[in-house]
């Protein structure tokens, strides 16, 4: 379960001054459910993810992951947790099986249990052939299981995923896709950003739509639609955003 | 803190360390080669050029002379000269290698030795040119033996025994053994290198472990772990560190083996010579000037403290850098930073005192040098030892506090 209350977060840039890249944002995920953020590029995505996984302190507001403050509990809500980013790279000079077993022992795994786990998951996502493969010899698709499998490692209760189909092919993509699925099916509470409107028709239960740092909109998407007369999620989001206004 | 994270942080960074080539250049290749390539290598190669420089019979040519036929013909048999027509622009010849000096018999020469008058031989040469030198040098050498036979000559010739203008003669004896004579010529040196392996050895993990993980996008990934930041910190400091305690063992290890493999073939060459003689023996005597085993572990015990400083501090200015390039621009000048106090450490005529016992590795460099040289100022030590572990400590709080900045690991 993901709660958030007047979530809020500032930068101070030395030439444009404070930057209220979240701003007052409020929402709620719930277990076994996929909840969408849909924005443009700048539009608090990312800030918003990061400060749900502790990357960033929030400066104002509150947010509970799995029952824990994000403040207050950093690093246990890090260890309820599965992070998946295109920013969250693999260590190039480790081995596949290297770098999920480094993640399985910071997150606290026994090594007899991180052998069971790694087992099973490499079985799952058919990884067995490059396991022992130094990952700057991987391709991309190497490169989003080996990611996949170091987020699965301490199975989190909780998944975020901050546009993790970004410059992907249509293969690797549609994989990633059905992970989150799978990840819904297990029960997992997931958050998933993007700025692709299908792949918020084919995944989210519910979508909340974030432009300059606010939440603009939120509901299924089929409420949305009906809400604004459209039928084309785009146009949809369109209205959303241009009644807001230009960031 | 959490030692288990740490460690296990630790136990990774060195993995993956160990797969990198340029931490593998800098923290184990280069220091090990340092030494046999600067002393059996260059030292050779300058021993061969000297050596050879030595064997050279020096062209000269003699200017004037005509009515000194004497000096000028005990010129030309000179074994060790090549007497040569001087060529019209004899200064010219010099200057273009042609001529390695030119001796300038002044007119009258012989005339005024015999009615006992003191004429003024001038020698040429292109002063800073070995070649040069050493030809001006040998003529030098004639003109100092005619001087010492015309002595002799008169001295006979007035029925005067030859004790008369030399009434004693004097020579000069070592009583240092070859460990303090090895203090006094390495003791500059040996700390430079050590202050310097030090810092290159940790710049390169520093920069791998901060600003590259930034770069490649793990660092990201890395701090979604549950792990306390604190506990991330030191796990790659320790590996910081560990590339330069490497540097500076590996750099010991190959003095030690140079000094030991390397020594008949040092003392065959010039440096060798150069270094046998300061120890008052003899090349042939076999002996190396060596360096106090106690005064090195003086050194390593001194430069520890150092080490956690440098690493502290080059992982906490990489740290600060969007990527490696980056790092690498921000350290690169820190070198400098870093040689400037060892180089005035090395400079003779500075002695330690309590002000410069505060001044960060000027303190050590000048410290070491001493130990080595086997004196030990015990306050010193302890002032030194002491101020060096607090600029390490409040290094280390720095990285941690950095490592805790958003606007550090998160800067676009």
């Amino acid at each position: 379960m993901i709660e958030v209350h007047q979530l809020t977060k500032i930068f101070q840039d030395r030439k444009r001054g404070a930057i209220r890249a979240v701003d007052g944002v409020s929402f709620r995920a719930a277990p076994g459910r996929i909840y969408g953020l849909l924005g443009a590029n700048g539009a608090g995505k990312t800030t918003t993810l990061r400060l749900l996984a502790t990357l960033l302190r929030p400066t104002a507001g509150t947010a509970t992951v799995a029952g824990f403050d994000v403040a207050r509990e950093p690093e246990k809500v890090r260890a309820h947790v599965g992070f998946l980013a295109a920013s969250t790279a693999l260590y190039g000079r480790l081995t596949a099986r290297e770098m999920i077993t480094y993640f399985g022992a910071l997150n606290g795994l026994a090594p007899a249990e991180i052998k069971a786990r790694l087992r099973r998951i490499a079985a799952e996502l058919d990884m067995d052939e490059f396991l022992d493969r130094r990952c700057d010899q991987f391709s991309t698709g190497m490169k989003q299981k080996t990611s996949i499998a170091r987020t699965l490692i301490h199975d989190p209760a909780v998944m975020i995923f901050d546009e993790p189909t970004l410059g992907l092919d249509v293969m690797t993509a549609r994989a990633i896709v059905r992970f989150v699925r799978e990840c819904r099916d297990r029960g997992k509470t997931v958050i998933y950003s993007t700025h692709v409107m299908s792949e918020v028709e084919k995944l989210c239960d519910t979508v909340g739509v974030i432009h300059g740092g606010r939440l603009c909109a939120e509901g299924t998407v089929a409420e949305l639609r009906a809400k604004h007369g459209e039928q084309d999620l785009e146009e949809v989001f369109v209205k959303i955003v241009g009644a807001e206004g230009s960031p | 803190m959490n030692w288990s994270n740490i460690v296990t942080v630790y136990r990774k960074e060195l993995k993956d360390s160990l797969r990198d080539r340029r931490t593998l250049l800098s923290t184990i290749i280069i220091p090990t080669l340092v030494i046999p390539l600067l002393t059996l290598g260059l030292g050779k190669v300058m021993a061969t050029i000297v050596t050879r420089a030595q064997e050279e019979i020096p062209t000269i040519a003699i200017l004037g002379g005509a009515d000194s036929p004497g000096v000028a013909a005990a010129l030309r048999r000179a074994p060790k000269l090549r007497i040569v027509p001087a060529p019209a622009d004899w200064r010219r010849a010099i200057s273009d290698k042609q001529l390695r000096a030119a001796v300038e018999l002044p007119a009258g020469f012989e005339a005024g030795l015999r009615a006992g008058a003191a004429p003024a031989v001038h020698v040429y040469h292109y002063s800073g040119e070995l070649k040069s030198d050493l030809g001006a040098r040998a003529v030098e050498r004639f003109l100092t033996d005619l001087r010492e036979q015309t002595v002799a000559q008169r001295l006979a010739e007035r029925g005067l025994a030859p004790t008369l203008a030399r009434p004693f003669e004097f020579a000069r004896e070592n009583v240092a053994p070859p460990e303090k004579v090895g203090g006094n010529l390495f003791g500059g040196i040996v700390p430079y290198l050590i202050i310097i392996l030090c810092f290159s050895g940790a710049m390169y993990p520093a920069m791998d472990l901060t600003a590259g993980e930034k770069e490649r996008g793990t660092m990201e990934t890395l701090l979604c772990s549950p792990v306390a930041r604190v506990d991330l910190v030191l796990g790659k400091f320790l590996m910081v560190l560990t590339g330069s305690l490497a540097a500076m063992a590996c750099l010991l290890l190959s003095m030690g083996l140079t000094a030991a493999v390397g020594g008949t073939l040092l003392l065959s060459g010039g440096a060798g010579k150069a270094a046998a003689a300061a120890a008052g023996r003899t090349a042939a005597a076999g002996a190396m000037p060596m360096i106090d085993p106690l005064g090195l572990v003086g050194v390593l015990a001194m430069v520890l403290p150092v080490a956690v400083m440098f690493a502290a501090a080059a992982f906490t200015i990489s740290l600060f850098a969007k990527s490696y390039k980056e790092a690498q621009s921000y350290l690169a000048p820190m070198m400098i930073v870093v040689i400037m106090p060892a180089v005035v450490g090395m400079l003779p005529g500075i002695d330690l005192n309590v002000r410069l016992a505060l001044v960060p590795l000027l303190n050590v460099s000048l410290v070491c040098k001493e130990m080595l040289s086997g004196v030990w100022h015990w306050n010193y030590l302890a002032l030194i030892f002491g101020s060096s572990c607090l600029y390490a400590a409040g290094a280390l709080g720095l990285a941690v506090k950095m490592f805790q900045r958003e606007d550090v690991m998160f800067r676009t």
